[in-house]
């Protein structure tokens, strides 16, 4: 009892001393990497559709897609896209390249314990998360939608 | 907070020979262990990383690498390679020859001690490994001091390593993914630190050491590790301080391993509360490891990170005599992703050594 009341005001004390992080301050980097990082695949869109204009909207959005994912994973290798990320935070990991880099770096790290023990079996320890709960939560989706409409 | 406790003990004589209240209170509540034969330091070695060499004591570790990786295929090895120098090295300073030393006590933060059998596997001298996580060095020179005090062994190496890419794999994410520090995390120095304890020599003496107990004050945020460990050096500090009579001022310095910024502030406050006013003796090695221009937060951590700047600068400066005695407490936090991940509490350790000149 004596003890729970010591770590209650010992942690209390802990949270008033310890420096936070100004929302503000990293409100403003999220929305200005991660403005700039969409305003470059839409330029990258663009030139995709005055180059080939034949081959339609959808097709042109995927090709995007891809040039950011490869242009992620490229920074990632040479090393600068950690640096970029400690500044923008959510405004680099949120979009596509985030996703990108998770995979890039834990296949990189464990490069070491050769391809299928490391690079194979740890590439998803980071993104794992993100594809579990991405399937197991469209699932859900797909079923309230299936019991609301009925499925049309 | 009354101006009576900030000047508590101003007029110090304080002997460790003479002290006579770890001799009343009962053995097994006793902490501080006085040495009867101290051993003396004969020779040290620190090898640090790239960016350690840039901070502001960089020019006083012995060797600094221009490449973390030290031109090996792993950082493992990297660090297998940086240990392995910084005990040659330091067998090499004591003058002894290698086959003289008679025990290799040695620890690191990767999982099963690895670096440290690993690079033991090169001596053929009877070795133990300890994971005291970053107060490994401390409990390794504990140790010694006690086999060395009842006559045991004659001359023991003591020895730790940490790599900042090996630590971060071990504990942390891969190197190159892009996620956010908060402000209070602290940077896992690249380093490794041996020191050479003797019987015979002239070099500083162990006079005492402070074995720690596990303490553990409710803090769950893995990076919050200062305010995780602060609550230990309190425990250890006041264990020295209670058991052996002294007061912060019998010490020219009083060194804490790796609290980092918010850490070593927090301690002053405890230490305050209990009493006792640390002042400008008191310095912490993981808040004077980085430079604020290098981004580390609130400063270093990691096994190496007070070994490298006790074998280096603390040490240089008991030799040439500006300090003559040092109370050198390393903390260390016990936990593991897994037991954090499962809710659990952090549970902090810290020894402690006092040396003499």
């Amino acid at each position: 009892m004596e003890k729970s009341k010591r770590n209650k005001r010992y942690n209390a004390y802990v949270e008033s001393v310890t420096p936070k992080t100004g929302t503000w301050h990293s409100l403003w980097n999220a929305l200005w990497v991660g403005g700039l990082t969409c305003m470059i695949a839409q330029g990258i869109g663009d030139i995709y559709y005055a180059l080939f204009p034949h081959l339609g909207k959808d097709l042109i959005v995927n090709f995007t897609s891809m040039t950011i994912i490869a242009l992620a994973i490229l920074f990632t290798g040479f090393g600068f896209f950690d640096v970029i990320a400690r500044k923008g935070g959510a405004g680099s990991f949120l979009p596509i390249t985030g996703f990108a880099n998770a995979m890039a770096s834990a296949s990189m790290e464990f490069k070491t314990e050769g391809l299928i023990m490391g690079t194979s079996v740890k590439m998803f320890t980071v993104v794992g998360p993100v594809i579990v709960n991405g399937i197991v939560w469209s699932a859900v989706a797909g079923m309230i939608n299936v019991l609301i409409t009925g499925g049309i | 907070m009354s101006f009576k406790t900030l000047h508590r003990g101003e007029n110090c004589s304080f002997s460790p020979r003479q002290t006579t209240i770890a001799g009343k209170i009962p053995y097994t509540q006793r902490q501080t262990i006085i040495f009867d034969n101290p051993p003396h330091i004969i020779g040290r070695m620190s090898v640090v990383g790239t960016k350690e060499g840039k901070g502001p004591i960089g020019r006083y570790f012995h060797r600094v690498l221009d490449d973390d990786k030290m031109g090996e295929k792993t950082f493992e090895n990297a660090e297998i390679k940086m240990l392995t120098s910084a005990i040659d090295g330091a067998v090499y300073n004591s003058g002894l020859r290698p086959s003289e030393i008679d025990l290799i006590i040695s620890g690191d933060l990767l999982n099963q001690v690895t670096t440290s059998n690993y690079v033991a596997r090169n001596y053929h001298v009877p070795y133990l490994g300890v994971y005291s996580a970053c107060s490994t060095m401390t409990e390794a020179l504990d140790l010694a001091s006690t086999f060395i005090s009842a006559g045991k062994f004659k001359n023991v190496l003591c020895s730790t390593a940490s790599h900042f890419a090996t630590a971060e794999r071990t504990y942390r994410y891969p190197l190159e993914y892009g996620c956010q520090r908060p402000p209070y995390a602290q940077w896992t120095v690249t380093g490794a630190a041996c020191t050479v304890l003797s019987a015979n020599g002239n070099g500083p003496r162990i006079t005492m050491g402070t074995v720690g107990k596990v303490v553990d004050f409710g803090t769950t945020d893995l990076n919050n590790m200062g305010a995780a460990m602060a609550p230990a050096a309190m425990d250890s500090m006041l264990a020295l301080f209670k058991e052996t009579g002294a007061e912060p001022c019998d010490f020219d310095l009083i060194i804490t391993g790796d609290l980092g910024k918010l850490g070593s502030d927090i301690l002053r406050d405890l230490m305050t509360e209990q009493g006792y006013y640390l002042g400008q003796r008191y310095i912490d090695c993981g808040n004077m490891m980085y430079d604020v221009s290098q981004n580390c937060y609130q400063g270093g951590s990691g096994a190496a990170c007070s070994a490298t700047i006790f074998n280096s600068f603390v040490l240089d400066k008991i030799f040439d005599g500006t300090y003559n005695r040092v109370a050198y407490f390393a903390t260390g936090a016990l936990m593991s992703t897994q037991s954090c991940y499962q809710g659990e509490t952090i549970p902090c350790i810290s020894h402690a050594v006092v040396i003499e000149r």
